[in-house]
């Protein structure tokens, strides 16, 4: 079944030929969906096959991935690597499975079914129906590559897929005016991170000639030193690689400073935020620095970098999740924030917590989205949580699983934001003090924040139009068992990663991740020695502070106080307020700079052209023109004078001529018979000389 | 008499020829048609003796029964039933006359000067008696006949179908539609 | 002198200029046919001069085909004079200028 590998990315694709081609406006909407979500989930349940027939095989016994092959894709030729050797680069189309592949292909494929299912009814009314699951499908396709491919440059046109789909679905309503804008917005904004990226891979193969993970990350560590010695700008190989590489993950997973395109993104429809912006395309990042984690071992400023950069996103996109009123603007704000938690893990070398974290957000995110737009749809499209209130009365189901997610993404125990979160806070703590106080302070935001939208949205009297209340409906199984699926993974996907207190381990994820994490030079994996009374007092400092957070969003917003005890509180710090509302006017500083900067730019360069460019073209005119009159001169006189003549000559050669055609038979009796006389006579002088 | 004796094949020749000549003359410078067809009789009639002095009987019974008993009187009957005679030409000399007397004087000077300075060789003067298979030919007309349905009787019976075809043509020319 | 073939060739030459002369210069059809005669008559004497000289009898024999031949041409020649006779009411051949180019 592992050989059945390259099915799994090819399924989506086959979908998209199917919808998006093949059968494009000619089957009903069933069809479309059945194809749509078929593809995908069987694209899961190859995925799980393959993974079981992995984990029994040979390879995995022996810490091995499992690698397939399909074709030679890039035959490049003789490379000349830095330490004067020889490589010959070459690209493979190749899908890698080991335990990292394997934690993201069921992460992608099962929320990615669950969203597919939740969108055909959630989509049910839109015109653009068969579009969106092309796209969705399209999406899938090549988030699967980025995870399933064995090399960088397979990655890369899976990174770059995603970046397209997500365009094309955030400007999915593309006759309104915001979503191309928005779509536009998060296209550019990755291209800057990915240009970082490119420069990476590109060092990369000019010093070992591959792209390959294996031959790659096979070669760094078994020699070090070839990544450690310096580079450029006074870096090693390692830490510029690491920053470029990393420049590409802050784009993809909106990090500070290129996180303003995540909010913006909410545009398009709410399943697309859900999968593409909560659950998979934005973790990309998360994935590519696990995959390279080689790299950063071996550069350990940068990796300090990275976490620093996590732990800072993470607490100021929590701020600004406290002030937003729209409820989608507020789950974005989280993701980015909960992605920061990622990165912080993934800075501190605790890789598998990344990965667990990553996990378990894709569940709970995942599921508030969805319950978001199960919210919106019963609102008749109102997304401002200042006209909700007191849903939960008529939206039960929606209601309950949204608790959960609240409950998940907040740290309670038992759920499985407090695991994944809870580990972050433990790895963080030994080295990085003050990241671990970010983090523990965050935490806090962010049940605060989250319950915040809790209270305001499903508690409290209905603050909306009477045409809205009348229209208020639960959402139909089809988008309400999604919902219980994903509640149901946020409660138990954090069971595979529990902590381990003294004696007792039962910590699968971590120990399946380990062959992922290599252990490289002196640098080994963190000491997660810290002692039992440790652990548990840090797991009680962030309960403690997750019901702190609680219970200020409860006395705030809780019970039927609606949005007085918001208002108090703006009303108390009405600077902090606004910085926080209009989030700290980053857009508006990019927008001044950047933007301003480029279109100038731009404008300039216009002028040039317009100018000398066309100066030039003008003056080709001129010449031209006088050419073409000389040669249409001499075309009139030379060369029809040529032509005229020869017609003149023979209109009177011919009318020469023509008087021999007298009609007359007597005159041509006496042709006849001069031309015969002629011939005799020739004929006598001829024998008489001869 | 001795000098008719020795010279009368010449005085003969040089009578039908003069004969021949004149009478030729006549047919292209006569106004009316039939003059010029009486005067093209005697044409015939000439250049008939002048074949039996080269001992070519045959021909030249040939020559009066066809030309003078058979063309004569086509052209006689066509000019009466044209009444050609009663018409008169203004003029009979064409315009060309000038270049055609020159080409007609020179055609003739070349000619003769080629015969006269060309030997023919000694003659053998009695042609028709040939040793055939069957004997000697018992002259001209036996020879000729005996040649005729021999060698040349492929030819002999293309010519009698070219006759046919001519006088179908000829009726179906001169047919009242 | 004794009459040779060179006799008989020059006549020959001397029929055929008169013949030609007849047929170029005349406008009247019936005598521009009988110019043609005229023509075919100096080339049978041609024939008959070569045949004795050679003592061939070929050239008799082709001479009885010409007389043969002629003899049709004429008739077909006729039959046409008639025919545009009664075309055009005239025997001018200056009239026959359909050819005129």
């Amino acid at each position: 079944m592992k050989g059945a590998l390259w099915l799994i990315p090819a399924l989506p694709f086959l979908g998209v030929l199917l919808n998006g081609v093949l059968l494009w406006r000619r089957i009903p909407r069933k069809v479309v969906a059945v194809i749509a979500c078929g593809t995908v989930g069987l694209a899961c349940l190859i995925g799980v096959g393959a993974v079981a027939s992995y984990m029994a095989s040979p390879e995995y016994a022996a810490h091995e991935p499992f690698e397939q092959v399909l074709y030679l894709w890039i035959p490049a030729g003789m490379h000349h690597l830095g330490d004067g050797s020889f490589a010959d680069f070459s690209v493979e189309m190749g899908f890698l499975l080991d335990p990292l592949s394997a934690v993201m292909l069921f992460v992608v494929t099962f929320v990615g079914f669950w969203i597919h299912v939740y969108s055909v009814g959630y989509m049910h009314d839109d015109p653009g129906f068969q579009r969106y699951f092309v796209y969705l499908n399209l999406f899938m396709g090549a988030m699967l590559l980025l995870i399933l491919g064995n090399n960088f440059l397979v990655l890369f046109v899976g990174w770059e897929g995603v970046g397209l789909c997500s365009y094309l679905l955030i400007g999915f309503w593309f006759k309104e005016e915001f979503p191309p804008y928005a779509g536009r917005k998060a296209f550019i904004v990755n291209r800057i991170g990915d240009a970082g990226f490119l420069v990476g891979l590109f060092a990369l193969v000019s010093v070992f000639g591959t792209l390959n993970y294996r031959e790659l990350f096979g070669k760094i560590s078994a020699n070090p030193h070839l990544v450690e010695g310096d580079y450029v700008l006074g870096l090693s190989l390692a830490s510029f690689v690491g920053i470029c590489l990393f420049i590409g993950a802050v784009g993809k997973s909106a990090q500070i400073p290129l996180h303003v395109w995540l909010p913006d993104a909410m545009a398009g429809p709410t399943p697309v935020s859900a999968l593409i912006h909560a659950a998979t395309m934005v973790t990309a990042g998360v994935y590519m620095v696990v995959r390279s984690n080689v790299l950063y071992q071996l550069a350990p400023g940068v990796s300090e970098m990275i976490a620093l950069i996590g732990a800072i996103t993470a607490i100021f996109a929590a701020t600004m999740g406290l002030a937003q009123t729209d409820i989608k603007k507020v789950l974005a704000y989280s993701t980015v924030s909960q992605l920061g938690y990622m990165f912080l893990a993934a800075g501190v070398g605790a890789y598998w917590v990344a990965i667990f974290h990553l996990a378990t957000h894709a569940f709970f995110k995942g599921l508030m989205f969805l319950g978001s737009g199960s919210v919106i749809h019963a609102m008749s499209g109102e997304q401002d949580m200042r006209r909700m209130g007191g849903l939960r009365k008529v939206l039960p189901t929606t209601y309950w699983t949204f608790l959960v997610g609240t409950l998940a993404i907040s740290g309670v125990p038992g759920l499985a934001g407090f695991f994944s979160k809870d580990q972050i806070l433990a790895a963080t703590f030994e080295g990085h003090a003050l990241l671990w106080v970010v983090g523990l302070i965050t935490a806090g935001l962010t049940a605060c924040y989250m319950f915040r939208l809790l209270f305001m949205t499903f508690w409290g009297e209905f603050r909306g139009s009477e045409e809205q209340r009348s229209h208020l409906h639960e959402s139909p199984p089809m988008m309400t068992v999604p919902l219980v699926v994903l509640a149901v993974g946020a409660v138990v996907s954090g069971w595979i990663g529990l902590p381990k207190l003294g004696h007792w381990d039962w910590n699968w994820l971590s120990h399946f991740l380990e062959p992922v994490v290599a252990v490289v030079g002196g640098h080994g994996e963190e000491a997660h020695h810290l002692s039992l009374g440790l652990e548990l007092t840090l797991m009680a400092l962030s309960v403690g502070v997750a019901g702190l957070g609680i219970f200020v969003a409860w006395r705030t917003y809780g019970g039927d106080q609606g949005l007085v005890g918001g208002e108090r509180w703006a009303a108390r710090f009405p600077a902090l307020h606004r910085l926080l509302f209009n989030k700290y006017y980053v857009d508006e500083l990019y927008d001044a700079t950047v933007v301003r900067g480029t279109w100038a730019t731009a404008r300039g360069l216009y002028r040039f052209d317009a100018k000398v460019v066309d100066g030039v073209v003008n003056g080709s005119r001129h010449v031209t023109v006088g050419t073409s009159f000389l040669s249409g001169f001499f075309d009139k006189y030379v060369v029809d004078g040529l032509v005229n003549l020869i017609g003149w000559l023979l209109h009177r050669g011919s009318q020469f001529f023509r008087r021999l055609q007298t009609g007359l038979v007597s005159q041509y009796a006496l042709v006849v018979i001069v031309g015969m006389f002629v011939l005799v006579l020739f004929y006598v002088v001829a024998t008489l000389q001869g | 008499m001795d000098f008719l004796v020795t010279n009368g094949l010449a005085l003969l020749f040089y009578l039908f020829a003069f004969l021949a000549v004149g009478a030729a003359v006549l047919v292209i410078t006569l106004r009316n048609p039939m003059y010029s067809a009486i005067s093209l009789l005697v044409t015939f009639l000439s250049v008939a003796a002048l074949f039996v002095l080269r001992n070519a009987e045959f021909v030249a019974m040939v020559q009066i029964f066809v030309y003078g008993g058979g063309i004569m009187v086509l052209f006689l009957f066509v000019i009466m039933l044209v009444n050609l005679h009663r018409l008169r030409e203004i003029q009979i000399l064409g315009e060309q006359w000038p270049l055609a007397a020159v080409i007609a004087i020179l055609f003739i000077a070349l000619i003769a000067f080629v015969v006269f300075t060309t030997s023919f060789g000694p003659v053998n003067p009695i042609p028709e008696r040939l040793v055939d298979v069957e004997g000697e030919a018992l002259g001209n007309v036996q020879a000729v006949a005996w040649s005729l349905y021999r060698e040349y009787l492929l030819p002999f019976e293309i010519a009698s179908l070219f006759l046919l075809v001519a006088m179908i043509g000829a009726v179906v020319l001169a047919r009242k539609e | 002198m004794d009459i040779g073939t060179a006799h008989y060739l020059v006549l020959s030459a001397i029929l055929f200029a008169i013949g030609m002369l007849g047929i170029v210069t005349r406008r009247n059809m019936i005598v521009v046919l009988m110019s043609i005669e005229l023509v075919l008559n100096s080339v049978n004497l041609n024939l008959i001069a070569f045949s004795y000289q050679f003592s061939d009898l070929t050239g008799q024999i082709m001479a009885v085909f010409t007389i043969a031949v002629a003899a049709g041409e004429a008739a077909v020649g006729l039959g046409i004079l008639v025919a545009l006779f009664r075309l055009r009411s005239t025997t001018e051949l200056d009239r026959a200028m359909e050819l005129k180019g």
